[in-house]
């Protein structure tokens, strides 16, 4: 995190002033952030975290927590969006935290992101072969399927999820689960 | 005396420890309550008071205390907000932690707003609330609440503790936690079944927190490039909050100052932290600021923050305050660092030694001019009220700071009293003044005032604790002057009764085409000396400043207990000058204006 992302107003007014320019970064641009943090196992540490955001009134988008071969640490995959200025402030507040271990902020590193995707469509018989081609083409897995309807399993990066969700649209989707994003930093 | 751990032998069972005996125990031999164990930890923590009160989910930890008599003194409050502001005033006056202990539900909520003052202002307490036994949670129990829950984003970190053998432990963790990095609140929940529950005692010596780590060490670039920052700037300026106090850097900070000759101004929690009859004190900045210390702020070309963190009441308008500055910001807590206004030069850490290390980095500038550019502003807009003979407000703080030489321990409530306090009692030592600035509690004052008044009596300090508070404020915590009463606390309490809610009657009058609405207290004001008289403190009043002298005079001969004193002052006064919220600082109103020019 560096710290000329954190622009505030009166800098930004400073800087056009000056006639500096005001690099794409430290505008207000938003993006979205992939933050991986490393919590003590606990519900009470889980809320604070999630409650950190409501409280101070940041987003998130997707959130996922599980456990880590240190079965006294879980770990939360928090999916969020902002400027920089937002995003170090979130960073800043959940490393403040007391339950908090480590925080890392994915998105400008080299990482795999993963979500797991649960789709239930309708299908009738003139649908039913164009549907499995979708499924095909992103490579998905049919897990359930009755007279009515098809279950497909799907993982990937979120994108892909989105892209496979949207092709779906087409038909009559009855119910999506997904699993939220969990990320990890390549080496 | 030691305890067989194998039969778990009471203690209750020998009867009341002697107090010579408890000092030889070895804890780690004895099996005890939980309750027994929460006294034992806050001796074992040093605590030398506690402000409770008891109730059917603490009754047990009530019990032991009447049995054991730890070494610490509890205060039985009437409230337990009172308690917790209380507990507030005894932290700031004294830089300790302030502890609370209360029942479940009605107990815990009641402490709410005190922990929210405690959060927004930084001051270390610890809060142990009562629970029901852990079997009954979530089952809409009698007087359950989810005290952690509700108190979840005020405060710095809470606890519900499950099992006795955690108890000690999360005591040692609470009071750390309370009192390092940026000071905060902690909150414990305590079921009751815990408290009866037993287990061995042994107070840990260290607390191991992985989560919770003390900050990096100062690069020392960053060191370096503050004190060329400081070299190269011609209007360096000085911005003093609280955290300079919190972290005891006053002495740190006026040194620098004056080595440097690089004016101060600080803000409502800075108060203190550089005597303000120096020369280089531009006393408070901000909504209420001075005049000349707003200018000074939007004339430097440097601003060296030290333990403030750019709040509303202070920057008004963020675009345009200090537009010509490059900011150093010195502080402890990151979260504080580039929020609202961009730090060029951001250092993490304890503020004393930062200041430290940067004295023998830097070298005197010469600010001569810069110091006289300020002078003129001083002279352009001086503090001033109306000299019409009347009683006013800032009169009456006057007097009262001309009747200690501003040696006392200031406690305000929040209003127009507040600022005027704030602008003429002049401050000249860290922690001898203490308000509610963040959360502006009404109803501070009081509670907070007696817990500064126990805290100075502690330490042995004979500073006079003086509460001013305005009549709005005073009775919504006013049962606690039984309390200092029945301590014999030489409290002097100043009412500053304008017989309206005055700070809203100000923006009212100012920002609402004067449509007071509900502000007029006549109706509804007790009468103070009777209210006094009846809490067992002495109640004294006056019109004129004649009478306030005379009334002064004889508060400052009564050493045994409280003495309330009702100064009847004008209700159309006003605070000057004045930021408009939200509005740019160098659009400063410095006198009573036509009305209705800011609607
Ligand atoms: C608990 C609480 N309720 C309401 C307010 C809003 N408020 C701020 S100042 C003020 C007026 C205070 O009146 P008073 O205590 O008489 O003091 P004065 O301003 O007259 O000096 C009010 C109502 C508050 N700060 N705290």
């Amino acid at each position: 995190m560096s710290e000329n992302l954190i622009l505030t107003p009166q800098q930004i007014i400073r800087k056009k002033a000056a006639g500096e320019p005001i690099q794409p970064d430290d505008s207000e641009m938003i993006q979205s952030h992939t933050i991986a943090v490393l919590v003590e196992n606990s519900i009470g540490a889980f809320i604070r975290v999630v409650n950190m955001f409501s409280a101070r009134g940041f987003n998130i988008d997707s959130v996922t927590v599980g456990a880590t071969d240190d079965p006294t640490v879980s770990r939360m995959n928090i999916v969020t969006q902002g400027n920089g200025r937002i995003i170090s402030q979130v960073l800043r507040q959940l490393s403040r935290l007391v339950d908090t271990i480590e925080v890392i902020d994915l998105t400008d590193t080299d990482f795999v992101e993963r979500e797991l995707c649960l789709l239930k469509v309708c299908y009738t018989k003139d649908t039913r072969s164009e549907i499995l081609d979708v499924n095909d083409i992103f490579r998905g897995k049919v897990v359930d399927i009755t007279t009515k309807t098809m279950t497909f399993e799907l993982r990937g990066p979120s994108k892909k999820i989105d892209a496979f969700i949207k092709m779906m649209h087409a038909h009559e989707i009855v119910e999506v689960a997904r699993s939220g994003r969990v990320a990890m930093q390549r080496d | 005396m030691t305890y067989d751990t194998h039969t778990k032998v009471h203690p209750a069972a020998s009867g009341d420890a002697l107090p010579e005996e408890r000092t030889e125990i070895t804890p780690s031999t004895q099996i005890m309550s939980g309750a027994e164990i929460l006294l034992r930890s806050l001796e074992a923590e040093g605590v030398k008071i506690i402000f409770g009160h008891p109730g059917g989910a603490v009754i047990k930890v009530y019990d032991e205390m009447h049995r054991i008599k730890p070494e610490f003194q509890h205060i039985l409050v009437r409230h337990e907000q009172g308690g917790t502001h209380a507990a507030e005033g005894y932290a700031k006056a004294t830089g300790k932690v302030g502890t609370v202990l209360v029942t479940s539900g009605p107990g815990a909520t009641n402490t709410v707003t005190g922990i929210a003052d405690a959060y927004m202002d930084s001051v270390p307490i610890v809060v142990f609330t009562g629970q029901v036994p852990t079997a009954l949670i979530g089952n809409d129990a009698f007087q359950e609440c989810d005290a952690i829950g509700i108190t979840r984003s005020i405060t710095k970190h809470s606890y519900l503790v499950r099992d006795v053998n955690d108890l000690a432990r999360t005591v040692k963790e609470a009071y750390h936690i309370a009192q390092t990095g940026r000071p905060g609140p902690v909150l414990v929940d305590l079921p009751k079944d815990v408290l009866l529950a037993e287990a061995p005692f042994q107070y840990p010596k260290t607390v191991n927190m992985r989560g919770y780590t003390m900050l990096d060490p100062v690069l020392p670039e960053k060191l370096h490039r503050a004190a060329q920052m400081i070299g190269e700037s011609k209007r360096p300026l000085f911005y003093v909050g609280g955290g300079a106090i919190s972290r005891n850097a006053s002495q740190h900070l006026t040194d620098l100052a004056r080595y440097t000759r690089i004016p101060v101004t600080t803000t409502l929690h800075g108060l203190g932290a550089f005597p303000e009859d120096d020369d280089l004190s531009l006393r408070m900045l901000g909504m209420h600021g001075t005049w000349w210390a707003n200018q000074a702020v939007q004339h430097c070309d440097l601003l060296i923050a030290v333990g403030a963190r750019f709040d509303d009441r202070v920057t008004g308008k963020l675009d345009s305050w200090a537009p010509h500055a490059k900011v150093i910001h010195i502080e402890i807590d990151q979260s504080c660092i580039s929020k609202n206004i961009f730090a060029d030069c951001a250092i993490l850490g304890d503020v004393q030694d930062v200041l430290e290390s940067l004295k023998s980095l830097v070298q005197p500038i010469d600010t001569t001019e810069w110091l006289e550019e300020i002078e003129a502003w001083r002279q352009e807009c001086p503090l001033q009220y109306s000299n019409d003979g009347k009683l006013h407000a800032q009169g009456v703080i006057e007097q009262l700071r001309d009747q200690t030489d501003g040696d006392a321990v200031v406690i305000t409530d929040v209003g127009q009293h507040q600022m005027w306090s704030a602008q003429y009692f002049r401050f000249l030592h860290p922690r001898t003044h203490i308000t509610s600035g963040g959360l502006g509690t009404m109803g501070f004052g009081m509670p907070a005032a007696m817990g500064a008044a126990f805290g100075m009596r502690e330490i042995g300090s004979s500073r006079p604790v003086i509460c001013i508070s305005g009549d709005g404020g005073f009775v919504m915590n006013a049962q606690e002057m039984s309390v200092a009463a029945a301590h014999k606390l030489p409290l002097k309490l100043a009412v500053i009764n304008n017989r309206f809610l005055g700070m809203v009657r100000q923006w009212q009058e100012l920002f609402h085409r004067e449509r007071y609405s509900h502000t007029d207290l006549s109706d509804t004001n007790p009468d103070f000396v009777k209210l006094a008289e009846a809490h067992h403190c002495v109640g004294l009043r006056a019109t004129t400043p004649e009478e306030a002298q005379s009334i002064i005079e004889e508060a400052w001969k009564i050493n045994d207990r409280p003495v309330l004193m009702e100064f009847q002052v004008a209700k159309e006064e006003m605070v000057f000058p004045m930021v408009p919220a939200g509005a740019a600082t160098g659009d400063m109103i410095t006198d009573r204006i036509t009305p209705n020019s800011f609607v």
